[in-house]
């Protein structure tokens, strides 16, 4: 309404834009003070008051993927200059590298058990979202909702009987185990968020299509799934967040061979040997991805968290 | 659903296609979900622990007859229910201000929504975690950008409930900032231009036409947070483990220490039975409500 607003108005908009501004850096702090910690001498880390500026540097990510001792006397000047870059970081801080830590093994895990669950959540989700969408089904409504409800559960009802069930068939503490529990809590969200996305697209393609002699696997394959490319990648980043943020199901299921990072960072916090530039650092590396994804899915993001039941 | 009557010509026929591509679906959700909810609804009526060794003992409903007479479930039932609530509400004052205030011309406004709702994409054990951090009482920022000298958080029987709320207050407010603007990005402009014609006050045009309009999606927000504040685990044990003493035990931590840590089985079963009740409850009016704002 660019004629009737007056400078009233005008004035009123600009300050709430400082606010919005304001508001944004507040907002913020939380997580930028995370990422500095990452980077921050042990000595700045945890100060009073808290330090601000500091000359950042790497040590604290070495120290996250390394298990180090105290120096018992000062390092001879030739075996530190002939140390690696991380070895001196670790010298500069009166320690030395014994060996590696676990914690890039549960990183690994974590990618893995991710990767894996998501891949197999959107194959299956994909074809049932097709499914689905496209064909008359007795109870459809009713299949969709039992498939949403799975999601409902909180995960430690589940847990309780699954462990046991996992415990008969030794699949406590295993990739395929969790892959397995993964899969299934992003099912639900695949078959729905699918639909939405296979809602959208006419079927006068496919009817086309068919006409032509292909057959429905055909148009499926090859008419649908390339007009829903931007769905499905959606889809699959939501999928990998979900499996890559979740704690619950990994902290009860799993405990060292296929431990995933979120269990793992809080966990090494009493264990002496970590201090806070660590963990941070340790979360650092874990939020970043994530944080990098949140801005590619931008536009996806009201669908994808309400399971696409709005779309913009 | 018009494509049924075009015929495939060659290859699998549609009903076939149908069932192929959805009963593997059910069939994986129902083994995963359903069968194990079967084993442990029978684990429910048994004195049994997983480590013992032991065979469990049959003792009809006397699982669930002492956790109903148990004043420590009541309790984190109603702690539970004390955190839904003001983490809920502080979620929709906070993320619909944000809205209001973001429902205009600014320059970089896209950047800005995106980093504002960095934190609800982030895992919910981690941000915890790092609040802690935040919330350290001797030299944590919170205290500091406060002012308010060394006050305990976490370790404080009166404020850990809140404290746990207040992080996710933070972490799920953009949550409902985010469906707020697509609500009020969907309200026609030429409603506030007829108000702003018959001289219409500020507040009224926002209690008339902003906030009706808004309300379907506001409720979503609300329900999907109401669900997820029910189920809270993660932030909590994190955070405090359910402590100071009780003081945030959520239902769902009581149910994990019982099932977990200390393997009463069959009891924690039970417990869990009790909680699905809830929450099939819950997410009853949850499904209806959804249902409505999709037929809109």
């Amino acid at each position: 309404m660019p004629e009737v607003v007056s400078t009233k108005a005008r004035f009123f908009n600009k300050i709430a834009v400082v606010i919005v501004l304001l508001l944004t850096v507040v907002y913020l702090i939380p997580l930028y003070w995370i990422g500095s910690t990452a980077f921050k001498p042990r000595s700045a880390a945890t100060t009073v008051p808290p330090t601000v500026f500091f000359k950042p540097e790497l040590t604290p990510f070495v120290k996250l993927f390394t298990k180090r001792v105290q120096l018992r006397k000062v390092v001879s000047q030739e075996k530190y200059d002939a140390a690696a870059w991380y070895e001196k970081l670790v010298y500069d801080a009166g320690e030395r590298i014994i060996t590696n830590s676990p914690f890039l093994n549960r990183f690994w895990n974590s990618i893995i058990i991710a990767g894996i669950s998501t891949i197999l959540a959107l194959t299956l989700g994909t074809f049932t979202a097709y499914g689905f969408s496209r064909f008359k089904l007795a109870g459809e409504n009713d299949w969709l909702f039992f498939i949403l409800s799975t999601r409902m559960l909180p995960p430690v009802v589940v847990a309780i009987p699954i462990f046991l069930m996992f415990r008969t068939i030794g699949l406590v503490d295993s990739h395929a185990g969790l892959i397995l529990l993964y899969t299934a809590l992003n099912l639900s969200f695949c078959v729905w968020l699918m639909k939405g996305f296979m809602d959208e697209i006419p079927v006068e393609y496919e009817e086309a299509a068919l006409v032509d002699g292909y057959t429905r696997f055909e148009a499926f394959w090859k008419i649908v799934l390339p007009q829903s490319a931007t769905g499905i990648a959606a889809t699959a980043v939501f999928s990998f967040i979900t499996a890559w943020n979740e704690y619950a199901l990994a902290l009860m299921m799993t405990n060292r061979k296929a431990q995933t990072a979120p269990p793992f960072i809080p966990s090494q916090l009493g264990s002496g040997m970590v201090d806070w530039t660590t963990i941070a650092a340790g979360t650092f590396i874990f939020l970043f991805p994530v944080a990098i994804f949140t801005f590619i899915l931008r536009k996806h993001l009201l669908r994808g968290v309400t399971f696409g039941a709005i779309r913009k | 659903m018009t494509t049924n009557a075009v015929m495939a010509r060659g290859g699998l026929s549609d009903l076939s296609i149908r069932n192929l591509f959805i009963i593997p679906t059910l069939v994986f959700l129902i083994l995963i979900n359903i069968f194990p909810l079967f084993y442990s609804l029978i684990l429910s009526f048994a004195d049994y622990s997983a480590i013992s060794g032991k065979p469990p003992i049959w003792i009809g409903i006397r699982n669930y007859r002492e956790l109903l007479n148990d004043p420590h479930v009541w309790n984190s039932f109603y702690i539970t229910l004390k955190y839904a609530i003001i983490s809920v509400f502080g979620q929709l004052v906070v993320g619909f201000v944000i809205a209001l205030l973001l429902n205009r011309k600014i320059p970089g406004k896209g950047v800005i929504t995106t980093l504002l709702l960095l934190p609800m994409m982030m895992s919910m054990a981690i941000v915890g975690l790092f609040w802690k951090l935040l919330y350290s009482p001797s030299w944590g920022i919170i205290n500091y950008l406060l002012g308010i000298g060394k006050f305990v958080w976490i370790s404080n029987v009166d404020v850990a409930l809140l404290a746990i709320a207040i992080t996710d207050i933070w972490m799920w407010s953009p949550f409902v900032m985010l469906l707020s603007l697509a609500g009020l990005s969907a309200i026609p402009q030429h409603l506030y231009e007829a108000a702003a014609i018959d001289r219409a006050s500020r507040w009224f045009t926002f209690r008339r036409i902003t906030l009706p309009l808004v309300s379907p999606l506001l409720l979503i927000a609300v329900i999907f947070r109401t669900m997820e504040a029910f189920k809270t685990f993660d932030l909590a044990y994190i955070m405090t483990g359910g402590g100071p003493g009780t003081a945030t035990e959520l239902i769902s931590i009581k149910l994990y220490n019982m099932a977990f840590p200390q393997w009463q089985t069959g009891k924690s079963a039970a417990l869990a039975y009790i909680v699905l009740i809830v929450i099939i409850g819950v997410s009853n009016i949850y499904i209806k409500y959804l249902n409505k704002a999709k037929e809109r």
